[in-house]
């Protein structure tokens, strides 16, 4: 209940900070909507319809209101439209592109984590580690272009960019993928190693149990907690998306659409965003919680002792 | 020279990561200083056709202005470095300020540091940097400070754990006994223990400013035309992939190469210093 208190005010302070950031912005978001020919009263008009006229607490409060009571998440400045309709499009394509690339990078990070930690210091392990260190090294935007290069440039078996097909997200998802991989692999890494010095892995092994179930239900289990967390924390990336991978493969996603309000000072459409992203990573921190809780048994007895 | 710094030569001369990320940023410290010498036209020269491909009169091509790509790259030298020196002392002064303030007087400050943590958290780190960089206004420098405002949490809470660690530890109570005011516990006691985790933490968190900071750039948020920015030449170089890729791969390459030359180093450090993380 205090996490959820805690949670509570995180929202309200993000929504805050979201708030007085654009309320300090120069520019007028006025300016946007309007072309240098129209009257200035009309535009002190406009101000006013839009609320900008007013001080940033009246404005906050009506903006809550709205939200809490009508769903209403006002108007994009610049589309002309219910921001709303402006997410409804956008989180589908962001949820495509960033939910393969977390699986992809799942499903490849845990195996190749886990064989690295055991071959300890062997050749796999010293190719991999500095592998991933050379991933790291490369900014995603270049990457991007490296694949788009070879694969849409050179070998013309994927579109350069676009958003309709399956074949669009192959090259978005593997740079992704490979941006997020490395780190994945190598936390995995750290974590089993830390696993296996421990000493009920030890006791395990010596009282004869098969070394594959040590493995993995020993020490996998155990390594794959605080994996686990950092899956949940990058849940709500899903719906954030990836604002240069989008940028540079022409998705336009929740990234893309962020990155450009804010850009523009599309002041509803970032609020919104922000807002909704906060959330989620509020119950996203719970969720975590909960899990941890689940997967390690020590946890679950110090919260269920009640002295928390 | 003492015992102490003769065994930590050593350790340096037998990492292989560190001695590989320590001549592969040689290099680049090198080429930096003598851009003017080694580049074959100034980075604003217009020297000939504009998309010329890689040549022998232009090693790397030349760019949608017709200038000398090879020039552009070696004088993008001199930018990442100063985003390396000044990202790095931004780290140093949050880590000390923040890191020892929370971790020494814990309670209230500390409680308001996890809050503000969680609270950066909240938002994504792009997003928060774009927004602080159209606050402060377009430029190198303060693409950098942004990019510190958003990762300032990472700077401190090393260092935090360390002085937390610290307190309770003999010395600096005896030190307590001895009337020493707050001030004077934190910089004469602590502070000095505090110095190898601060390198780690620099070392290890340097690579991802250079990176985050050239990301602004790259969208067009860091360094402003005509700088010979690598980001923001990358950026250029995306309009042109299907025809002229040599804008774009070069500057990469040579960024990919300084941010691999950090991370060795850093790693190296890591190793060096932290012999704990090394054993696993």
């Amino acid at each position: 209940m205090k996490k959820l208190g805690i949670g509570l005010i995180l929202v309200v302070a993000v929504t805050l900070l979201v708030f007085s950031l654009l309320y300090m912005m120069p520019g007028n978001p006025i300016d946007i909507m309007t072309d240098r020919k129209v009257s200035a009263e009309k535009r002190a008009e406009m101000v006013h319809q839009y609320g900008f006229d007013q001080p940033l607490h009246v404005q906050y409060v009506r903006w809550m209101k709205k939200i809490i009571l009508d769903q209403d998440f006002g108007q994009s400045v610049r589309y002309k439209v219910p921001v709303w309709n402006l997410m409804r499009d956008r989180i589908p394509r962001s949820v495509k592109l960033c939910g393969w690339s977390l699986l992809i990078e799942m499903l490849l990070a845990l195996p190749l984590g886990l064989l690295a930690a055991i071959k300890k210091d062997s050749f796999y392990d010293r190719f991999s580690v500095n592998f991933t260190l050379m991933l790291t090294s490369m900014p995603s935007f270049w990457l991007g272009a490296l694949l788009i290069l070879i694969f849409a440039v050179g070998l013309k078996w994927f579109p350069i960019s676009g958003f309709e097909s399956a074949r669009n997200y192959v090259l978005p998802v593997a740079a992704l993928t490979a941006g997020s991989l490395a780190g994945t692999l190598r936390l995995t890494r750290a974590e089993v190693l830390e696993v296996l010095n421990e000493k009920y892995v030890t006791t395990a092994l010596a009282k004869g149990l098969p070394y594959e179930r040590v493995m993995f239900k020993h020490v996998l289990r155990n390594a794959l907690i605080m994996v686990t967390v950092s899956v949940f924390m990058s849940l709500p990336w899903l719906i954030s998306g990836a604002v240069v991978t989008e940028k540079i493969f022409g998705i336009p996603g929740m990234g893309n659409l962020l990155l450009n309000s804010i850009v523009v000072q599309d002041f509803p459409v970032v609020q919104a965003v922000l807002l909704l992203i906060a959330i989620l990573t509020v119950i996203c921190n719970l969720l975590s919680d909960i899990v941890i809780a689940i997967l390690d048994p020590r946890i679950r007895i110090a919260i269920g002792g009640g002295d928390k | 020279m003492s015992s102490k710094s003769k065994e930590t030569l050593h350790a340096c001369l037998h990492n292989v990561n560190f001695m590989i990320g320590f001549f592969m940023l040689l290099s680049v410290v090198l080429v930096a200083i003598f851009a003017d010498k080694l580049a074959p036209s100034g980075y604003t020269d217009f020297v000939d056709n504009a998309f010329l491909s890689p040549s022998q009169s232009h090693w790397f091509g030349t760019d949608e202005l017709g200038r000398d790509v090879l020039s552009r790259v070696i004088y993008g030298t001199r930018i990442t470095l100063k985003v390396a020196i000044l990202g790095a002392s931004l780290e140093l002064i949050i880590g000390v300020v923040v890191g020892l303030s929370c971790g020494y007087f814990g309670g209230a400050i500390d409680h308001v540091f996890t809050f503000l943590t969680d609270l950066t958290w909240c938002i994504p780190g792009t997003i928060l940097a774009l927004a602080v960089v159209t606050l402060i206004g377009k430029s190198l420098t303060n693409s950098v400070i942004a990019i510190a405002m958003v990762c300032w949490a990472s700077y401190a809470r090393p260092i935090r754990a360390k002085t937390m660690s610290l307190k309770t530890m003999a010395f600096v109570e005896t030190g307590k006994a001895f009337g020493e005011s707050s001030a004077a516990l934190m910089f004469r006691y602590i502070l000095p223990n505090v110095i190898p985790s601060l390198i780690v933490m620099v070392s290890t968190t340097l690579p991802g400013t250079i990176l985050s900071t050239t990301t602004l750039s790259f969208l067009g948020m860091g360094s402003q035309a005509p700088s010979p920015d690598w980001g923001l030449n990358l950026s250029k170089g995306m309009d042109y992939i299907g025809s002229a890729p040599w804008l774009s791969i070069f500057p990469g390459i040579a960024l990919v190469y300084t941010v691999l030359g950090f991370s060795l180093l850093g790693e190296g450090i890591r190793d060096i210093l932290d012999p704990h993380l090394k054993s696993q």
